[in-house]
C-alpha cells in the first residue's frame, strides 16, 4: 500500500510526460488527478492504521548508495509524521490536480503541466518518506526541480525565467548547508540513517567538529547548517526572496508547491530531527528567532502588496515563521498541527484567488478589482472561509493551530519566548489586516474594470469542488485533529516520531486577556481594515502619501532584492568576468603557454604546411621515436639509475 | 576463457578496423558510407566484446584479472595488461561511447571521411591500452600515443583556430608528461621492474617519493585537468569537431584522475598525505574559480568545457581525501562526467549542426520548436548540476562527503560549488532554451532527428539509472578502490600515532 501510495503519482507524471500528445490534454489531467486522488484515499488510510493503531512500517525497496560503512537504500519509514504528510500532500495535490484541469484548460501544454504536477508529488512524498538524510535530500532536491519546472512554466515570459533561477539557486544556498549538514552527520556518527542516528545523538553531546581551527560543538554546527537547508526551502528571513517571485507560476502551483507543501518540509525537516535539535540549545534559540523575525518581516510586507497573489505569498511566508517558532520552542507537534491546517486553509486562499483572477482574465491586481463579490458569490464565499481560518476567528483550523503557537509563546518563560510572544501577536493583527485588506479591496466597493467585470463569471464545477473541500478542511480540521496533535492523545498519537525531550504540556495561560489577546487583535485588524477600505475609503491614499518612505519600504519588501543585487548578484558577475579575462587570460595563458606556443606556432606552422598530405606519418614516425626513445634510455641507464 | 587474450583481442579490433579503411580507396559518396559503416560496425563490435568483460569480471577479486604476460622489448619491458575494478569501468565507457560518437560525426564530417574514422579507432585502441596496461612504459605509450590522434582530429577537422588549439593541446600534455617519463626511468631503476602490480608492493624512499609525486603530478593535473593549467581545454573544446569533444571530456580527462588512484596514492602513500592540503587547495580553487568562469562564458562549449575542469575539482578532492567514500565518488563522478559532459557536448552539436554557431546569444526560445531537444538538455544541465537522482549527484556527494572527513574546511568551501553549478547551468539553459523564440534565424530549427535521439537516448537512460542505482558501479570498483587506498590510509595512521605519541611524550615531559 505504501508503495502504491509513493508511486502512483510517479506513474502518472511518466504516463502525462511521454504519451502525453496520444493522451490527450483532457485525458492526462484525469489520469494523472485519478491516479493522485488514489494516493490520497491510501494516505487517510495510512493516517488511521498508524496514528490511530498505531501500526508503524518501515519498507526497504533496493539499495541506492553503498560504499564502504555508508550504506543506504530507497526505503519508506512510515510513522505518524509521515502519515501527516503524506495526507497533507495527497490531499491538497489531488484537490489540485482536479481543479487544474478547469482552470489550465486553455494552455497548449496541459499534459505537461500535469507531468510537472505529479513528478513533484512523487518527489514531496519520497522526502516525507526518506528513513535516511541523503534520500531526504533527494526528495528536497527534487522538489526543488519541479518547482523550477513549474515556476518558469511559462517559459516565453522572461520574468517566469528569472524567477524559477532565482527560485533554484536561493534553494540551493539553504542545500549547502543541508549537505554540510548531512556531511558533518556523517563525520560524527558514521551513518546516514535516522534511527541510527537519534539512538547515538545523546552520545554526541561533547563532541565537536574541527572547523578553521576551531573545535565547534558538533551538535550545534548539524543542526545549524541543517536549519540552513530548511530557511531555503521554507523561505525563512533571509531567504525567502524567492517565493514571491515565485508567483509567476500558474496559480494552482501557488497553492500545491508555495503554499501547502513543498515550503513546509523545511519545518518537517526540522520536526524529523527534533532528536537531535532537541539536544542543541542554540540551534533552538536560532530556529525561534529567524522564524519570529519571518512572521513579523513578511506580515509587514503584506501590507502594501497589490498583487493578489503576493499577499497570500507573503502571508504564507509569515505563517512558516510562527511553525519555526513552535519548533523552536519544542512545540513540535503545534508546528505539524499549523503546518496541518495551513495547507487547507492556504491552498483554498490560493486556489480561491486563481478563480478570481480566472474569472478576470487574468489580473492579478487588486487596484483593478472591486466588487467581485457579486459577480462570483461562492468563490467569495470561500475566501471569507479562508480568511477568517487564516486570522484564527474562533473554532475554526487556524485558530486552534496558530493560536497555540502564540500560547506556547506565552508560557515560554525565556526572554526570547517572551520577545517572540509580542511580534507574534503583532504579526496576527498585520495577518488580520492585511487578509481583509485584500477581500475587501477585491471583493467590495465599485468594479475598477467594467468590461472586465461584465464578462467575469464563476469557474466551473471542476475548479469549485476543490474548494468546497478544502473549506471543509480550512473550517474543521483544528477542531477534529487538535486532540490528537496537541490536545489529550498526543502521546498516542505521535509515538516515537517526535521527541519531546521535556515532554509535551499544552499551554495554559492563566490570564483571560492574554488568553484573548490573539482573538482580540485579529478583531482589531478587520476593525482597521473594515475602516479603512470600507467605511472611508480615504486613509489607504492618505497613509501612503503621509508615511511615504515607510510605505516604501514595505512595498519595495524591506529593499531586499536590490541589497542581493548589490552584495551578490553585480560582485559574482564582475568577477567571473575579471577572472575569465585576467585570470585565464592575460596571467595564466599570457604568461604560460601562449607565450611558449606563439613561438612554437611560428615554426610548426611551416612544417604542418610540408607535411600536408602526410599527417599520418608524421603521426606513425612520433609513435615509433617516442618508443625507441624510452626503450634506448631504460636499456642505457638500467644501472646507473640503478646506483644514484 | 581465461587463455583467450580478450584486453589484446579489444585494442586489436579497432586497429584492424582502422587498417580495412585504409586499404579503402575511392572519395565517392559509396566509398564515404562504407568508411562510416566500416567504422560504426567496428565500435560496436568492440563495445559487444567488452561485455563480455562485465559478465566474467570477479567482483569479489580486488587485484587485475584477464592478465596477459608477454615478453616484448627485454626481459623487464614486457607486455602486460589486465584490469581490475579501477579500470574496468572506464574501458567500458569507452567501448560504450565510441559507436556514439562515429554516429554523432555521420552528417557533420563530409570531408577526409575515412582518415577522419581512422584517426577514431587507433584512438580507441589506445584509450583502451591506456585503462589495460599493468606496464608502466606500456601505460606511457598508450598515454602518449592518444595525443597524436587527438591532436589530428582537432588540427584537421576543426574550427578555424584549430592549429592554436591543438599545438596548445599537444604541448601543454607533452610537457606534462615528460616529468613522468623521467620519473618512470628513476622508478625503473630503483626497483628494476616496469611492472605495475610490482611497483605497487615497492616501498619508495620517503625523499624520492615527494619527487616522484610531483613528476606524476606534473603529467596528470594538465590531463585531468586541475587549476591553473586547464587552459588548454576550453580551447581544444571549443576547435574540436563534437565527436572530439566527446572523447575529450569523457575519457582523455579520465586520464589523468585514473593515474592518481593507480600511481600517485598507493606508490607514494607519504607524498599523498604530505601534499593532500596543496591538492585540496588547488580542486578548491578549480571548483570555485572555473564556475565563476564558466559564468561569464558567451560561447556554448566554452562553458561546458569550464564546468568539466570544476567537475574534476571534485574528482582531486575526493582522490586525496584518502577515504574510500571520496575515493570512489572520484571514480563514479568521472564515469558520470563521462556519460553527462559527453552527453552535452553531443547536445551542443546537435544546434551546431543545424545552425552553425556556439554564441549562446544567437539561440533563444528553443523550447518552442525543439521540445524533445529541450528535455534531454534538461535532463543533462540537471545531472551536470548534480540533482540527486541523476548519476552526477553521487559521485559530488561521495567526494564532498570523504572530503569533509579529511578536510572540513576543503568541503565548506567545495560546497560552493553545489550553488555556483546551478547558476551557470541554469542561465545557459535559461538563454539557450527558454524565452521567446524571436531569432528569424531560428524560425525553422528542426527537433531531433531519430539519430540524434538514438545517440542521446542511451545516455539519458545511463544518466537516470546510475542515479537511481549506482550499486554496480559501486560494487565493481569497491575492491580494487580500497587496495588502492590501503597504503594512504596507513600512512595516515602512522602519522597520527606518532603525533599522538609525541603530544603524549610531551605531556608527559611537562608534568614532570
Amino acid at each position: 500500500m505504501y508503495q502504491a501510495i509513493v508511486l502512483l503519482p510517479l506513474i502518472g507524471a511518466l504516463c502525462a510526460g511521454f504519451f502525453g500528445r496520444s493522451l490527450g490534454d483532457k485525458n492526462s489531467g484525469f489520469l494523472t488527478s485519478a491516479l493522485v486522488l488514489v494516493s490520497a484515499a491510501l494516505s487517510w488510510l495510512a493516517l488511521y492504521q498508524v496514528g490511530i493503531e498505531g501500526q508503524e512500517a518501515r519498507i526497504t525497496l533496493f539499495p541506492w548508495i553503498g560504499v564502504g560503512d555508508l550504506q543506504t537504500s530507497w526505503s519508506l519509514r512510515i510513522d505518524t509524521l509521515t502519515a501527516v504528510m503524506l495526507v497533507v500532500v495527497n490531499t491538497v495535490s489531488a484537490l489540485v490536480h482536479i481543479y487544474s484541469v478547469g482552470y489550465m484548460s486553455d494552455d497548449d501544454r496541459q499534459p505537461l503541466f500535469f507531468s510537472y504536477l505529479s513528478l513533484f508529488t512523487f518527489a514531496m512524498l519520497s522526502l516525507v518518506t526518506a528513513d535516511n538524510l541523503v534520500q531526504l535530500f533527494f526528495g528536497w532536491e527534487g522538489v526543488g526541480l519541479a518547482s523550477y519546472l513549474l515556476i518558469g512554466f511559462w517559459y516565453r515570459r522572461e520574468s517566469a525565467n528569472a524567477a524559477a533561477i532565482k527560485a533554484f539557486v536561493v534553494n540551493r544556498v539553504g542545500d549547502f548547508g543541508f549537505a554540510i549538514g548531512i556531511f558533518a552527520i556523517w563525520f560524527i556518527f558514521r551513518d546516514v540513517n535516522f534511527d541510527t542516528i537519534f539512538a547515538a545523538a545523546k552520545e554526541h553531546q561533547a563532541t565537536t567538529i574541527p572547523f578553521f581551527g576551531y573545535q565547534v560543538p558538533a551538535l550545534d554546527f548539524i543542526c545549524l547548517f541543517l536549519f540552513m537547508g530548511a530557511m531555503g526551502k521554507s523561505a525563512q528571513f533571509l531567504l525567502h526572496t524567492w517565493l514571491p517571485d515565485a508567483m509567476e507560476g500558474p496559480t494552482p502551483v501557488s497553492a500545491l508547491i508555495h503554499a501547502a507543501t513543498m515550503v513546509t518540509a523545511g519545518v518537517f525537516m526540522v520536526a524529523r530531527l527534533s532528536p537531535l535539535f532537541e539536544l542543541s540549545p542554540i540551534a533552538l534559540i536560532v530556529v525561534t528567532c529567524v522564524g519570529a523575525i519571518t512572521a513579523f518581516f513578511a506580515a509587514t510586507v503584506g501590507l502594501a502588496q497589490n498583487d493578489i497573489k503576493r499577499v497570500i505569498a507573503y502571508s504564507t511566508c509569515s505563517q512558516l515563521g510562527y511553525m519555526f517558532v513552535a519548533l523552536g520552542l519544542s512545540a513540535y507537534g503545534a508546528a505539524v498541527f499549523h503546518l496541518f491546517t495551513h495547507a487547507f486553509f492556504k491552498a483554498l486562499l490560493f486556489l480561491g484567488a486563481g478563480s478570481v483572477i480566472h474569472a478576470l482574465h487574468g489580473e492579478q491586481d487588486l487596484r483593478k478589482m472591486g466588487g467581485m463579490r457579486k459577480a462570483i458569490p461562492f468563490t467569495f464565499g470561500m475566501m471569507v472561509i479562508g480568511t477568517l481560518s487564516l486570522t484564527g476567528f474562533p473554532f475554526t483550523a487556524g485558530y486552534f493551530s496558530k493560536d497555540m503557537i502564540i500560547e506556547v509563546a506565552e508560557v515560554s518563560h525565556s526572554s526570547v519566548g517572551q520577545t517572540v510572544y509580542w511580534m507574534l501577536i503583532f504579526a496576527a493583527f498585520l495577518t488580520s489586516f492585511y487578509s481583509w485588506r485584500l477581500i475587501f479591496m477585491a471583493f467590495y466597493g465599485e468594479p475598477k474594470d467594467h468590461h472586465a467585470f461584465e464578462h467575469a463569471h464563476e469557474s466551473p464545477p471542476v475548479m469549485t469542488g476543490p474548494l468546497l473541500i478544502l473549506a471543509a478542511g480550512a473550517l474543521f480540521a483544528g477542531l477534529i485533529f487538535a486532540p490528537y496533535f496537541v490536545g489529550a492523545d498526543y502521546a498516542q498519537f505521535w509515538r516515537g516520531s517526535l521527541l519531546f525531550l521535556h515532554g509535551w504540556h499544552e499551554p495554559h495561560v492563566a490570564d483571560v486577556f492574554m488568553k484573548w489577546l490573539p482573538t482580540i487583535v485579529m478583531a482589531a485588524g478587520f476593525g482597521v481594515a473594515y475602516w479603512a477600505y470600507i467605511s472611508s475609503p480615504g486613509i489607504p491614499a492618505w497613509t501612503v502619501k503621509t508615511f511615504k518612505p515607510i510605505h516604501a519600504f514595505l512595498y519595495n519588501k524591506w529593499y531586499f532584492d536590490e541589497l542581493y543585487d548589490w552584495i551578490f548578484v553585480r560582485p559574482t558577475r564582475w568577477i567571473a568576468r575579471v577572472l575569465w579575462k585576467y585570470g585565464d587570460g592575460a596571467i595564466i595563458d599570457g604568461l604560460g603557454p601562449d607565450g611558449v606556443a606563439a613561438s612554437v606556432i611560428a615554426t610548426t606552422k611551416r612544417v604542418v604546411r610540408i607535411q600536408t598530405g602526410f599527417v599520418y606519418t608524421y603521426a606513425f614516425v612520433m609513435l615509433i621515436g617516442v618508443t625507441v626513445l624510452i626503450t634506448w634510455f631504460a636499456y642505457l641507464y638500467r644501472g646507473a639509475l640503478f646506483t644514484l | 576463457m581465461k587463455e583467450w587474450p580478450i584486453l589484446t583481442t579489444l585494442m586489436l579490433l579497432p586497429a584492424v578496423g582502422a587498417l580495412l579503411l585504409a586499404v579503402l580507396r575511392g572519395t565517392d559518396e559509396a566509398a564515404l558510407k562504407n568508411a562510416r559503416w566500416i567504422a560504426l560496425w567496428t565500435t560496436v563490435v568492440t563495445f559487444a566484446l567488452s561485455l563480455i568483460l562485465l559478465t566474467d569480471f570477479d567482483y569479489a577479486n580486488p587485484g587485475f584479472q584477464f592478465v596477459e604476460h608477454r615478453p616484448w622489448l627485454s626481459d623487464t619491458i614486457t607486455y602486460y595488461v589486465g584490469v581490475d575494478g579501477l579500470s574496468l569501468p572506464f574501458v567500458i565507457l569507452t567501448t560504450f561511447l565510441m559507436p556514439l560518437t562515429i554516429l554523432a560525426s555521420w552528417k557533420s564530417i563530409t570531408v577526409r571521411v575515412k582518415e577522419y574514422m581512422i584517426a577514431f579507432l587507433i584512438l580507441e585502441a589506445l584509450m583502451i591500452g591506456v585503462f589495460c596496461a599493468l606496464d608502466l612504459v606500456l601505460f606511457y605509450l598508450f598515454f602518449e600515443g592518444g595525443l597524436i590522434p587527438m591532436f589530428i582530429i582537432i588540427g584537421v577537422w576543426g574550427g578555424p583556430r584549430r592549429v592554436y588549439a591543438s599545438f596548445k593541446f599537444f604541448l601543454y600534455t607533452l610537457l606534462g608528461s615528460l616529468f613522468m617519463l623521467i620519473a618512470i626511468l628513476v622508478m625503473y631503476g630503483m626497483a628494476g621492474t616496469t611492472e605495475i602490480p610490482a611497483l605497487l608492493k615497492y616501498d619508495f624512499p620517503v625523499n624520492v617519493q615527494a619527487w616522484l609525486w610531483f613528476a606524476f603530478l606534473a603529467s596528470f593535473a594538465v590531463k585531468l585537468p586541475m587549476w591553473p593549467v586547464h587552459t588548454w581545454l576550453p580551447d581544444a573544446h571549443v576547435e574540436a569537431p563534437t565527436a572530439g569533444s566527446v572523447v575529450l571530456a569523457a575519457i582523455l580527462l579520465k586520464m589523468g584522475g585514473y593515474g592518481f588512484i593507480r600511481f600517485s596514492l598507493p606508490m607514494f602513500p607519504d607524498a599523498s598525505v604530505q601534499f593532500a592540503p596543496l591538492m585540496f587547495t588547488l580542486g578548491v580553487a578549480a571548483i570555485i574559480y572555473t564556475s565563476l568562469v564558466a559564468f561569464a562564458q558567451k560561447d556554448m562549449k566554452k562553458l561546458i568545457a569550464y564546468s568539466s575542469v570544476a567537475h574534476m575539482g571534485f574528482v582531486t578532492i575526493g582522490v586525496f581525501s584518502g577515504t574510500e567514500q571520496g575515493v570512489q565518488g572520484a571514480v563514479f563522478q568521472m564515469i558520470s562526467h563521462g556519460i553527462v559532459s559527453g552527453a552535452l557536448f553531443l547536445a551542443v552539436g546537435v544546434v551546431y549542426d543545424r545552425m552553425h554557431t556556439r554564441e549562446i546569444a544567437a539561440y533563444g526560445g528553443l523550447a518552442d520548436r525543439m521540445p524533445i531537444y529541450a528535455f534531454f538538455f534538461m535532463v543533462f544541465t540537471m545531472a551536470n548540476v548534480g540533482l540527486p537522482g541523476t548519476s552526477g549527484f553521487i559521485g559530488e556527494f561521495l567526494t564532498l562527503m570523504g572530503t569533509f572527513e579529511a578536510n572540513t574546511v576543503a568541503a565548506f568551501f567545495a560546497c560552493f560549488g553545489l550553488i555556483l553549478s546551478a547558476v551557470y547551468a541554469l542561465t545557459l539553459y535559461r538563454r539557450m532554451i527558454f524565452g521567446k523564440l524571436e531569432k528569424p534565424s531560428l524560425a525553422t530549427i528542426k527537433d531531433m532527428s531519430p539519430r540524434e535521439i538514438g545517440i542521446m537516448a542511451p545516455l539519458l537512460i545511463l544518466t537516470i539509472v546510475l542515479g537511481f542505482y549506482p550499486k554496480p558501479v559501486l560494487d565493481m570498483t569497491s575492491g580494487s578502490v580500497k587496495a588502492m587506498i590501503l597504503p594512504y590510509q596507513k600512512e595516515l595512521q602512522a602519522q597520527a600515532d606518532t603525533g599522538a605519541a609525541a603530544k603524549s611524550f610531551a605531556e608527559l615531559e611537562k608534568r614532570r
